[in-house]
């Protein structure tokens, strides 16, 4: 197993947003997390991810004990993530933003950029050289010299994916990766994520369009009111009562 | 014991004009998200428009009170409507400079029309009263008095009235409030307008003890910031007993410390607060 | 060949600023553009931090003015050699910035602003009050000028024009280097979203100490220059009113743009220097320029140029195209 949380507990004030919830993400599988909206799925994100410090419990990857690590060791570490809404910086183009992404995988420092080393200009051209290869591998390569702000939702959504591949992950978190995108682009996203499954990259997602999930993953985490109330194959999903009651009934409104 | 009472008075007195001022800053970055660093400048221009009433024309003192509430409320107004509401979706760098430069106009401002001078005001209530073997001037006692009567009113506005409960739940989320038809604009400007006019009632009740001078504003609005990170930047009752705390503070510090060093005790406070937790006090969950 | 490149601009405007003092009828006009050029040092320091990596400092007034105290401590009290004590200058505004920095950093957005501007108050308080030290408002006089090295020596206007001169044009090349480098782009990620600099690794902690050190240490530089220039400083040189005012010279210029700190500073010095009857009322007219500049122009006045060199690019392109496409049908 590649990541495994073990009771993983992350209250805010007295409710709990996460509640010992216990989830094996297997090595090379498309992994989904699901369940009604406020059901604690972000918060699971931004705790294996180290945004949060969790309440109690811990978060194990390749058996190494993540919990206490910062967001940015846990980046290194070759766990990358997208958020809900993309912070892309808008005024720059989708090269210049995704080359940031192997910053973590470079060594320069200010003294370097100040002389202009050897070692700076070694390492730009490989960060270049790897937002192109992530670029392409996303299919925008014709889109590179485009300003941020002039291209399409989608595209942006696939720039993040770009950019958090740049970070070369072993396992790749998406938050709504196809939120406020049409059906034909959902498919073309769908694709994406499956080749890049082919690749050998792992890939954890939540979303909340039900028949792309049912179509993608390989297991599925049903998450409500921050607990876990179902896991399995989709099939089994689809079939199980407490995940139906749980979108039907009560506050669901996904 | 005696200097320790005096002192304390004292600095009821200093607490309240703080936390007068302090409520105008909390309430517009409750609402609005804005760290208005010109909400001094509004400061110093109460107490002159109060000044200019009283001298030029001769108006009493409450009048030229009023008169100012009511200037520097609308100039509020104006600033939320052609400055800060068309920052309102910039990044938040913009809305700092932006109050940075009518700040810089204002004080400019004053000079140009009241020159640098100080200036003395002289209230109806300047005599020196002796009770309990305390001494002061009605003035201070009027301060006191004063504010709480304008802290009350201002609660039951916000609690009891329709107006002021939408206050209230912009306050607490913008996007419902918008959601449920409440017209953000309208009580941005209302908002502002309140928050002008404490600043003039502050200045006007504070200058008859103090001057007034261009520069006036500038230590009172950064001990406001100081007195509303204290109590939670955008927290109603923490300003009033954010404002409360550090008046007694520095007169105590003044008294037993060393006046000399008495404006700092403000600045060290918030440096040690913002070391410690650097979200402010009370500051709202973890996200 | 062109002959209007921005190689060619660069090279006409090294020539024009090396040859100045020879240009300059008095040293009136030399004397103001060495105190720009001090100035606009002070303001690179704000940009780096402010228009880069994000977080508005309302402090550097207050590094300006501990590397003057500096410098004149050690050159008046402690009668240094003048480049040692530059150096100690330098290294003494390093590492309190360094130490503020540590807290400073922890906060955000406003926090910061707030913070900051309180730290600046307090210095400018200590340096007022501590009298025996700093000499209070009397102010610290008989600064010496630089010292000579060798056979070239500092004490004419044109030879302190040229040494300002070097240490701007070595500031604005480490700024060119940095912005143009892999940890520019490091401080840029952070100012645009510092969760997502996270999520991708950046140590932002670090990485916003670093440029906040960077940022002092130019701040120091140009009080310590400012001190050996003018010879004589006060408490007043750590207030806001110079902390807004070398806020202004960078939102008017650009901030978070190479060229804004040095167009903003001069345009402004020279404009405060020309409207002299407007001295002691000039923010009545610059207070509300800087409000309108960030509400219509807030990467002011480099940023307004290469929006206005992009649309003309753009309107060439497509102008070319339609040509193309003319030229198509026609064939």
């Amino acid at each position: 197993m590649l990541i495994e949380t073990k009771n993983l507990t992350k209250r805010f004030g007295g409710l709990a947003a996460v509640n010992s919830v216990d989830f094996i993400i297997e090595k090379g599988r498309i992994n989904a997390i699901i369940g009604p909206n406020g059901a604690g799925k972000s918060t699971f994100f931004n705790l294996i991810s180290g945004f949060h410090r969790p309440s109690s419990g811990s978060v194990f990857f390749n058996g190494m004990d993540i919990t206490k690590l910062p967001a940015n060791e846990i980046a290194a570490l070759g766990i990358s993530r997208t958020f809900q809404s993309t912070s892309l910086f808008d005024q720059s183009t989708v090269l210049d933003n995704v080359i940031i992404g192997h910053r973590l995988r470079t060594k320069s420092n200010l003294a370097d950029a100040i002389f202009r080393t050897k070692r700076l200009k070694r390492e730009e051209m490989a960060c270049r050289e790897k937002a192109m290869e992530a670029l392409g591998v996303v299919g925008l390569t014709k889109a590179a010299d485009k300003i941020v702000a002039g291209i399409s939702q989608e595209e942006k959504k696939r720039t993040a994916i770009a950019l958090a591949l740049a970070t070369e992950p072993e396992i790749l978190f998406l938050d709504e990766p196809a939120a406020g995108i049409n059906p034909d682009e959902t498919e073309g996203l769908t694709e994406l994520i499956k080749k890049l499954n082919t690749t050998g990259l792992t890939v954890c997602l939540i979303e909340h369009k039900m028949h792309m999930i049912m179509n993608l993953a390989d297991h599925i985490m049903v998450l409500n009111y921050g607990e876990k109330i179902a896991e399995g194959s989709p099939k089994e999903i689809r079939g199980n009562d407490a995940v139906i009651k749980a979108y039907l009934g009560g506050s669901a409104s996904a | 014991m005696d200097i320790l009472i005096q002192q304390l008075f004292n600095g009821l007195t200093i607490g309240s004009v703080y936390s007068l001022v302090a409520l105008g800053l909390t309430l517009v970055y409750g609402i609005l998200h804005i760290p208005n660093f010109a909400h001094g400048a509004l400061y110093m221009l109460g107490g002159y428009i109060t000044l200019s009433m009283m001298t030029l024309y001769g108006v009493n003192y409450w009048l030229a009170m009023f008169v100012s509430i009511i200037a520097v409320g609308l100039l509020g107004v104006l600033l939320e409507r052609f400055v800060f509401r068309l920052l309102r979706d910039a990044p938040p760098l913009h809305d700092k400079i932006a109050a940075i430069g009518i700040l810089l106009f204002l004080e400019a401002f004053a000079q140009f029309v009241w020159g640098a001078d100080f200036h003395t005001m002289n209230s109806p209530y300047g005599q020196v009263v002796q009770v309990m073997g305390l001494t002061f001037t009605l003035q201070r006692l009027l301060i006191i008095v004063a504010a709480i009567v304008v802290m009350v009113l201002l609660y039951l506005f916000l609690k009891k009235t329709y107006t002021g409960s939408t206050i209230i739940a912009m306050s607490q989320n913008r996007e419902g409030a918008s959601l449920v038809g409440i017209n953000i604009n309208k009580v941005a400007m209302l908002t502002f307008m309140i928050s002008g006019g404490l600043a003039a009632i502050a200045s006007s009740l504070a200058s008859p003890i103090n001057l007034v001078f261009p520069g006036m504003g500038h230590l009172v609005i950064l001990k406001a910031f100081v007195i509303i990170i204290l109590g939670g930047m955008g927290s109603i009752p923490g300003a009033i007993v954010g404002g409360y705390i550090l008046g007694f503070s520095e007169s105590l510090g003044a008294t037993y410390v060393s006046n000399d060093y008495k404006d700092i005790i403000a600045f060290i406070l918030l440096v040690v607060i913002l070391t410690v937790k650097p979200t402010g006090l009370f500051a709202k969950g973890e996200r | 060949m062109r002959i209007v490149t921005k190689r060619n601009g660069l090279i006409a405007l090294l020539i024009l600023a090396f040859s100045f003092p020879y240009i300059a009828q008095n040293d009136y006009y030399l004397h103001m553009l060495t105190l720009s050029f001090i100035w606009a040092i002070a303001v690179y320091g704000i940009n780096l931090l402010s228009g880069y990596t994000g977080y508005l400092s309302l402090a550097h007034a207050g590094f300006f003015a501990i590397g003057a105290y500096s410098l004149g401590l050690l050159t008046v009290k402690a009668e240094m050699n003048f480049w040692l004590a530059l150096a100690g200058a330098c290294v003494i505004t390093c590492v309190i910035g360094l130490l503020i920095g540590l807290i400073a950093l922890r906060t955000k957005e406003h926090f910061f602003a707030i913070y900051t501007l309180c730290v600046g108050y307090i210095i400018y308080l200590v340096i007022d009050k501590w009298e025996g030290l700093t000499e209070g408002v009397r102010g610290l006089i008989g600064i010496p000028a630089p010292g000579s090295i060798g056979p070239i020596t500092f004490d004419t206007a044109a030879s302190q024009y040229y040494l300002v001169l070097l240490f701007l044009l070595a500031v604005i090349v480490i700024m060119y280097r940095i912005i143009h480098s892999l940890t520019g782009r490091t401080y840029i990620a952070i100012r645009n979203s510092e969760d997502l600099a996270r999520t991708i690794g950046i140590s932002t902690m670090k990485n916003k100490l670093t440029a906040f050190v960077l940022s002092t240490f130019f701040a120091g530089l140009a009080g310590a220059l400012y001190a050996s220039f003018i010879r004589f400083i006060g408490p007043d040189i750590g207030s806001t009113a110079i902390m807004f005012d070398l806020l202004m010279y960078l939102l008017v210029g650009g901030i978070g743009t190479l060229s804004g700190p040095l167009v903003g500073t001069l345009l402004l010095v020279i404009l405060s220097q020309n409207l002299q009857f407007l001295q002691k009322y000039r923010m009545l007219i610059f207070g509300p320029l800087l409000t309108l500049i960030i509400i219509f122009y807030p990467r002011g006045l480099a940023g307004a140029a290469f929006e206005w060199q992009r649309k003309r690019r753009d309107k060439k392109l497509s102008m070319v195209r339609a040509d193309m496409h003319m030229k198509a049908e026609e064939g």
